[in-house]
């Protein structure tokens, strides 16, 4: 960040034009991935593992969803539109985390049996939740590419991606009802107060950049 | 009671595994008869402590203090499962007092003071008064109890606990006939307890028992596990161990016993009186109102991809506890 306020507006944020940053950020972002699988084929993961593997990416879902949402302020907060560049990738990894998180719930937990999913759907609200936020979050993922994109046309893609706020409300909600009967809400309060935040930081953002359109 | 079926949680012991009791009693005749002096004084201390190291099953990890036992006859006290591994038993618990993480225990107990510790039984007694640790730890003979611990989360373990039946010292203090519930109450000391600060819970942690309930052999006053006395984060110096129950039943480091008249409140019942109820036995056919308790996580059996075992009522004590609550409607007294 140091070099973002040391240089002139125009040269903001040019590192993050090169070459190797997107490369960067896509290691990045599979190092937890690798760090869980180390640990489970080491049985560093505590006497449950696959709870703390559910968990972890759960957790892992959670950030890389901030990390998504962070994006749009800090790009308009810094005045650095390089940023934009990283946001497909952070979406993606938010769904690949996601996506791991739901397929080891429906293994570990569940024994890949759909009718025992669909009771578990049936009986526990958080479930339900959580998979319509993975439903909405596959919508997305789906038509992130440049193609569905022009399909849709810009401004419907836009309406419909963001759907992320309702996605970020829904993950909150899951996480905050599965906590719910032990009382222990610290983790779920910080998640929730920074995806707060970060959308409430979104409209005020825009109107002091000048970039608010009808 | 049906037979149980051989994958219904019961431990798949070949017929050929299985000492045959005429072996086995034989085996002991042949101590008895050593260590009574047919062949002399020596060989009678030697056989004497060969018999003794007999009645212990598990050798102890080596880590805290040895707490002697010997082998329970209380029906049922003994299951033949797998162990559950010491570090696995010790390092995923849940006790807020140290943090509601499963890892936080562990962490955070080791400035529990264990010593002095002294445990006050009060209320409709005939003789109330106040018991030291070490008194009570000789106040009957410390068996190894081998138990299913069920967690109200849907894991579950095998402990080797030492102790002695809860009746033993009830019988001491001479409850009065209106006595009708146990309650027990845990400390809840701040500087020592860093989950006391938070108010996911009521402290100090309470938790009851109906008398019969109380007095039932199997419930468990344990001071030990695994050949030792207990680590601090599985509820050192003393705790509870109702083995029938969801294991939030089962009150850890006890600085009070009360005998009371009407049904205790409870401390997980006062947080969430819908979720949690006062007996919470162990039960497949009634689901937590937020998941289902038809199976349950055996702890550190064959690794990540094993199959979650069918959940048995009662956590498998049916035959030893099922006449204490004949009669009731296990739905609606959860």
């Amino acid at each position: 960040m140091a070099a973002v306020q040391g240089g002139r507006a125009a040269a903001r944020g040019q590192w993050l034009l090169a070459r190797w940053a997107r490369p960067l950020l896509f290691t990045l972002c599979l190092a937890p991935l690798a760090w869980l699988v180390w640990g489970a084929a080491a049985d560093r993961l505590g006497a449950n593992p696959a709870e703390a593997l559910i968990r972890a990416l759960g957790d892992w879902t959670l950030r890389l969803l901030c990390l998504t949402l962070v994006v749009t302020p800090l790009r308009l907060a810094l005045k650095v539109p390089a940023l934009a560049r990283f946001r497909r990738m952070l979406g993606l990894f938010t769904f690949f985390y996601a996506l791991l998180h739901l397929l080891s719930y429906a293994w570990f937990d569940m024994g890949l049996e759909p009718g025992e999913i669909a009771r578990d759907i049936a009986k526990r609200p958080f479930i339900l939740v959580g998979m319509a936020a993975f439903a909405l979050l596959t919508l997305l993922a789906a038509t992130s590419f440049n193609r569905a994109m022009r399909w849709l046309g810009g401004r419907r893609w836009q309406q419909l991606h963001r759907g992320v706020y309702l996605i970020a409300v829904l993950a909150v909600l899951h996480f905050w009802w599965m906590r719910a009967g032990k009382n222990d809400f610290a983790e779920v309060l910080v998640y929730g107060a920074l995806l707060a935040a970060l959308l409430a930081a979104r409209p005020l953002l825009r109107r002091r950049a000048g970039l608010q359109k009808g | 009671m049906p037979l149980p079926s051989p994958d219904n949680g019961l431990p798949r012991l070949l017929p050929s595994e299985i000492t045959p009791r005429a072996a086995f009693e034989s085996r002991r005749v042949l101590l008895r008869q050593l260590a009574g002096g047919a062949a002399g004084t020596a060989l009678a201390a030697w056989a004497g402590r060969q018999a003794l190291a007999d009645t212990a099953l598990v050798q102890p990890p080596g880590r805290l203090a040895a707490l002697p036992a010997r082998r329970t006859a209380v029906a049922g006290g003994l299951s033949m499962e797998k162990l559950t591994a010491y570090k696995d038993a010790t390092t995923y618990n849940n006790f807020y007092e140290f943090g509601t993480d499963k890892g936080d225990p562990v962490k955070n107990a080791a400035t529990l003071k264990t010593r002095p510790w002294t445990v006050a039984v009060e209320g409709l007694v005939n003789k109330p008064r106040t018991f030291g640790i070490e008194e009570l730890l000789k106040l009957s003979p410390q068996e190894e109890r081998i138990y299913r611990l069920r967690c109200v989360e849907g894991w579950s373990m095998v402990i080797p606990w030492v102790g002695y039946s809860l009746a033993e010292l009830i019988r001491r203090v001479e409850p009065q006939g209106s006595a009708k519930y146990v309650e027990f109450v845990t400390l809840a000391d701040k500087p020592t307890m860093p989950g006391v600060n938070s108010r996911v819970l009521d402290w100090p942690y309470t938790e009851g028992l109906r008398m019969d309930e109380a007095l039932h052999p199997l419930t468990l006053l344990a001071f030990g596990m695994y050949g030792e006395v207990l680590p601090n984060q599985n509820g050192a110096p003393v705790r509870l161990v109702v083995p029938w129950k969801y294991g939030f039943k089962s009150a850890k480091s006890i600085v009070k016993i009360r005998f009371v008249e009407k049904e205790p409140g409870t401390a997980w019942n006062k947080a969430a009186k819908n979720e949690y109820g006062f007996y919470s036995n162990v039960n497949p056919d009634v689901d937590h109102p937020r998941w289902s308790q038809a199976t349950e996580r055996r702890i550190g059996e064959d690794g990540l991809f094993a199959k979650r075992r069918k959940t048995l009522p009662f956590n498998g004590y049916e035959a030893q506890v099922g006449q204490l609550y004949a009669g009731m409607d296990l739905k609606k007294f959860y």
